[in-house]
């Protein structure tokens, strides 16, 4: 398969992705620079980690307008899939992409620690791979990455099956100790209603390898890979 | 606006004595103009000269066959690490900047040193911290340990570097004398190097990075002075503001241009800004170098040639590029939408000049400017307070009567307890590398192909080495015993290597001091040099560069002398990698080293933390360091780890055997809100005739603690004896209590409470 | 002229910075105090028909300077 991962000017976790795709994967992946207007023949795209554009107004307020962004958003709306990870996240829903906003932690500092995730549903393409019940170990590391949407959108969300992971402990219960940043309803990350868009806080390409301590990561990867390679996702044109 | 007349007030406010006055005075064949006498106060302050330090750190070991660029020639040293790769590495202090505005005055001291590595070429892929403050019961203490820690999590997260290992100390002569010392490591091929030399007559000579203003204006003076409430109020009108979004533009510009071969020479904008960057690089190439400053990028309206050669606004790069090669600036720096202009040429004529409109403001030669501030060989005398702590015994102090609560205070204590609170505020893991996280002995990162300059597509797959680093100084044996504590400072961050897998390749230090022209202050710097020096031989860990901060003292005195070590190793395999914490149920903890040093009369008491923490005395010859045996622990240890049957290793450091097995117990965190703890029957009754104190908390040196399979208990008492290292089983790991047992007292904890009290002791302390 | 913009997050989002100020203040003897929200405060220097601009600026703080998922926003021009 052919991953995309974009690179704005202060983008930091780029390169760790293209790593994870591409050397513990096995899959073709490069970086596009933002000012690219085209994906060429992705068949994903990956919005990596990072400061974007130094995110002085903003996390993500800026990257929305850049060129490849107005890429990707015709490539999601038929049907590509697009993942977005903590500053992508974030990208993605000041872009529209994704519904809701993430805002700062509530203990007010940057945050990084590993933390336990937990898929709420199998079914969409960043989470068929992941067994039933499995909790993941995941680090985030993060200054703003409480999610938050207005009680409707969250209404929407859990009718339509869109939240996909959950702050967790050891055990599986969504407890408020486990709840890294105050997220409504310890909401990790999300898609959207088609499901070929998804994001989360946590940083799966930093636990893809055992020496780092953790695999579980490549889950959310095998997953997408998964259905790319069962058609399972529209190939967008 | 005309120039202030040169008077002998002006002069001494330049922090310039009536002799170095006719020094210039000789070196110019004139007076000198207000710019430049600027401009020698600059480059003549101990921050950029090392004038009152020089002749000591020259007894410093800085060869050996793997250092590629050693100490003094670069703003970094580079070591081999093999396969054609080399590391760069360098720790520098932001000290007093820090204590005017906590937060900038870090993230700066973070940008700087990350701009001394790319400068060298190399990739920056982590960064270590060493931070010292008063205790946190105070107010303004809390608020410049926070402050600190905010700015550098916000450089270092937003700039993508993790920072994976550090230290945090808390001790009163700190207390308004915070030090924030910054270390960066950097990765690059050997024909990768670059240098910061004005070579080629003709060169065009590049300004890069954002406009000058006049921020820090002349801040390398002000790191020489003593911090009085004064000199801070004069620098807050100017702190310096730093820009993680533009550095990292600036660091990729850079090394993208590198890759051309367009670059003849390069460096960074740091202390002295402007003024040092043209006279260094123009002094190592034997050159000269004009410089317009009508065309410097300026952010502030009016700035006069003083101020722009002065100011130390961040982010900034002077580069020479080879002439006919301009246009690859312009292209790369366009690309990434950063400012550059091209202010000035490479001459023959050995000069420094300066030129504002057209007009002639400085006339210097720049390798006497740079390379020719007086040397001064300060009086030395040793310290007054040295007998009384000579005199002290153990004599009144009475042994410990409740051994469980004394554990509890020294895991409480801000400096033993975890830095969790810290370093969770980090970035540790970006970069994908961070093998061992903060938390452990020593911190541990693979190098891969992307941590090269270039991205290495497909051109370096298979690069795979680890690194191991960690920053020590446990500056209380160095106030009591210069020369025998700093021996310590050293073996105790090549035990943390060792102790990680590692073996050393090389170290950067930073001398932090008070006022050299008290004699007592200068004795200390001259005898902890000694002991440095003949440590850093022993362990084979040369110093390839560092810094010195001198005037670190307020008006209720100076800090405790603090030289700062990081040192830096290689780890073979994968498998050679080891953490602290204990693995398995049913393990065998063993000692390897002597349980108590009977020879030391304080019994390893002197200066420890349970004399501080428990009796409030900061006193006592502490102990010392026979660097043949820790060197023969080193390679025992390291040797059955090579074997596997290593599991864990800890060294005792702070808080002796009882903390360390304490923190061997408690210290896996396997994920938030969630550590594993795994409990210890220890057996300590076959040391007799010793204090309990002593035996629990004291503080000898050369010990670790391992643990192995209970199997291979007798297979690694056996290999320790053919190595020459005394070893001893104490007992195993099971349960959820860490229970130990001697003649003089037994000392019974669960482990839920000493975790809580140590992991979360500092983020009470600043609720 | 000059367009001075005020930012500052919906009253049903949490705030916790304003929650911490308020705190601090209220530990520092401050009283009758009910509520602390923390926003932002920009200024555009800008040139052109008030009219024109009024409504550029609005339709800027839409689309870019504020997110309307979470903050609300006011101007002025003067």
């Amino acid at each position: 398969m052919n991953f995309a991962v974009l690179q704005f000017p202060a983008s930091n976790c780029d390169q760790d992705a293209v790593h994870v795709l591409r050397n513990v994967l096995g899959h073709s992946a490069r970086l596009l620079w933002h000012k690219e207007t085209s994906l060429g023949n992705a068949d994903a795209v990956i919005v990596p980690g990072g400061f974007s554009y130094g995110d002085y107004l903003r996390t993500g307020a800026i990257a929305r307008f850049s060129p490849v962004m107005q890429a990707v958003q015709a490539f999601a709306a038929k049907g590509g899939p697009v993942l977005g990870i903590c500053n992508g996240f974030q990208i993605l829903c000041e872009a529209g992409l994704l519904p809701g906003a993430l805002i700062r932690n509530r203990s007010l500092q940057f945050r990084c620690e590993h933390v336990f995730v937990k898929a709420a549903t199998a079914n969409s393409p960043f989470t068929s791979q992941i067994p039933d019940g499995k909790v993941l170990r995941i680090p985030i590391a993060h200054g703003e990455g409480c999610y938050f949407a207005d009680a409707e959108t969250i209404a929407r969300l859990k009718a339509q099956n869109q939240i996909l992971w959950q702050y967790a402990d050891a055990q599986g219960e969504l407890t408020d100790v486990a709840n890294p940043n105050g997220s409504v309803e310890n909401i990790a990350g999300i898609c959207n209603e088609s499901r070929n868009v998804a994001g989360l806080m946590p940083h799966p390409e930093r636990a893809s390898e055992g020496l780092l301590g953790s695999a579980d990561g490549r889950l959310i990867f095998e997953s997408l890979i998964h259905a790319l390679e069962s058609k399972s996702v529209a190939k967008a044109a | 606006m005309s120039d202030p007349a040169i008077t002998p007030a002006l002069i001494k406010q330049h922090g310039l004595t009536p002799e170095e006055y006719e020094r210039i005075q000789g070196i110019l064949g004139r007076e000198p103009n207000y710019t430049e006498l600027g401009i020698f106060s600059v480059m003549w302050s101990e921050h950029c000269s090392y004038k009152n330090s020089r002749p000591l750190l020259k007894t410093f070991p800085t060869k050996s066959p793997k250092i590629l660029v050693g100490a003094g020639e670069e703003n970094a040293g580079i070591i081999d690490i093999g396969d054609g790769l080399a590391i760069a590495f360098k720790i520098e202090s932001h000290n007093h900047p820090s204590a005017v505005e906590p937060f900038q005055g870090a993230a700066t001291g973070v940008g700087g040193i990350i701009r001394d590595i790319f400068t060298m070429g190399a990739r920056p892929v982590c960064s270590i911290d060493s931070l010292r403050f008063g205790e946190l019961t105070s107010p303004e203490v809390r608020r410049l340990f926070s402050g600190v820690v905010a700015g550098i999590a916000h450089y270092g997260n937003c700039f993508g570097i993790p920072t994976v290992a550090g230290e945090v100390y808390f001790d009163k002569s700190y207390e308004g004398n915070p030090l924030v010392n910054a270390f960066c490591l950097g990765v690059l091929r050997h024909e990768q190097i670059a240098r910061g030399a004005a070579k080629g007559i003709g060169n065009p000579v590049f300004y890069v990075g954002p406009a000058t203003g006049r921020d820090g204006l002349a801040g390398a003076a002000f790191a020489s002075q003593d911090l009085t409430e004064e000199s801070a109020e004069q620098q807050r009108g100017a702190v310096q503001v730093g820009d993680p979004f533009m550095e990292k533009l600036v660091m990729e510009a850079c090394l993208e241009l590198l890759a051309t071969d367009a670059v003849a020479g390069i460096q960074d904008m740091g202390a002295a800004g402007l003024t040092c960057s043209t006279c260094e690089t123009a002094a190592r190439a034997g050159t000269g170098i004009e410089i317009d400053l009508a065309k410097v990028p300026q952010r502030a309206p009016n700035m006069t040639p003083y101020e722009i050669m002065l100011s130390e606004s961040q982010e900034r790069m002077l580069i020479i590029v080879h002439k006919g090669r301009e246009a690859e600036v312009k292209r790369i720096f366009d690309k990434w939408d950063l400012p550059w202009a091209e202010v000035g040429t490479v001459t023959d004529t050995g000069r420094m000049m300066v030129k504002n409109r057209g007009e002639l403001v400085a006339d210097i030669p720049a390798k006497k400017l740079a390379d020719e501030a007086p040397i001064y060989q300060r009086e030395a005398r040793e310290p007054e307070y040295l007998k009384a702590v000579r005199a002290f015994t153990l004599a009144g102090v009475a042994d410990t009567q409740d051994a469980a609560g004394n554990l509890k205070t020294l895991l409480g204590w801000p400096t033993i307890a975890s830095k969790n609170w810290v370093y969770r505020q980090y970035d540790h893991m970006v970069r994908d590398g961070s093998v061992v996280c903060p938390g452990s002995d020593a911190a541990v990162i693979r190098i891969k192909a992307d941590s090269l300059p270039q991205d290495g597509e497909g051109k370096s797959a298979t690069v795979d080495k680890y690194i191991a680093m960690k920053v020590d100084c446990n500056a209380v044996y160095v106030y009591l015993d210069p020369y025998e504590g700093a021996k310590t400072v050293v073996a105790e961050a090549a035990r943390n290597l060792a102790c990680s897998g590692a073996t050393p390749l090389g170290s950067t230090d930073n001398l932090n001091y008070g006022n050299p022209h008290n004699p007592e202050i200068f004795w200390q710097l001259r005898e902890s040099v000694r002991g440095l020096a003949e440590a850093c031989r022993a362990f084979n860990a040369p110093v390839t560069g560092g810094n010195v901060s001198l005037y670190n003292q307020n008006p209720n005195g100076p800090i405790d002398p603090t030289p700062t070590v990081a040192m830096v190793g290689l780890i073979d395999k994968l498998e050679h990698v080891t953490t602290q914490w204990f693995k398995d149920e049913g393990d065998a903890i063993l000692l390897l080293g002597d349980v108590v040093d009977r020879n030391d009369p304080m019994l390893g008491l002197g200066g420890s933390a349970y004399l501080q923490r428990v009796h409030a005395l900061k006193t006592g010859t502490p102990p010392r360091c026979d660097l043949d045996r820790e060197k023969e622990l080193h390679l025992a240890l390291r040797s059955l780890i090579y074997s596997g049957v290593v599991k864990s290793a800890h060294d005792c450091s702070d808080g002796g055997l009882a903390v360390a097995l304490a923190e061997c117990c408690i210290s896996q965190q396997i994920a938030r809100e969630t550590p594993r703890l795994l409990g210890a029957e220890i057996d300590l009754s076959a040391f007799t005739g010793v204090r309990l104190d002593a035996l629990l908390f004291g503080e000898t040196q050369s010990r670790v603690v391992i643990s192995v399979s209970a199997v291979q208990a007798a297979k690694v008492l056996a290999q320790a004896k053919i190595l020459g290292v005394p070893a001893a089983v104490l007992g195993k790991t099971g349960g959820t209590a860490l229970n130990i047992k001697a003649n003089e007292g037994t000392l019974s904890c669960d482990l839920r409470e000493l975790h809580d009290l140590w992991w979360n002791a500092i983020a009470r302390a600043m609720a | 002229m000059k367009a001075k913009i005020i930012i500052t997050p919906k009253k049903a989002v949490l705030d916790p910075q304003g929650k911490t100020v308020q705190n601090a203040l209220e530990h520092m003897g401050y009283g009758g105090i009910s509520a602390v929200h923390v926003g932002k405060y920009l200024e555009i220097e800008v040139s052109g028909d008030k009219e024109t601009v009024r409504k550029q600026i609005d339709e800027a703080c839409h689309k870019f300077l504020s997110n309307p998922v979470i903050e609300d926003y006011k101007f002025e021009l003067d």
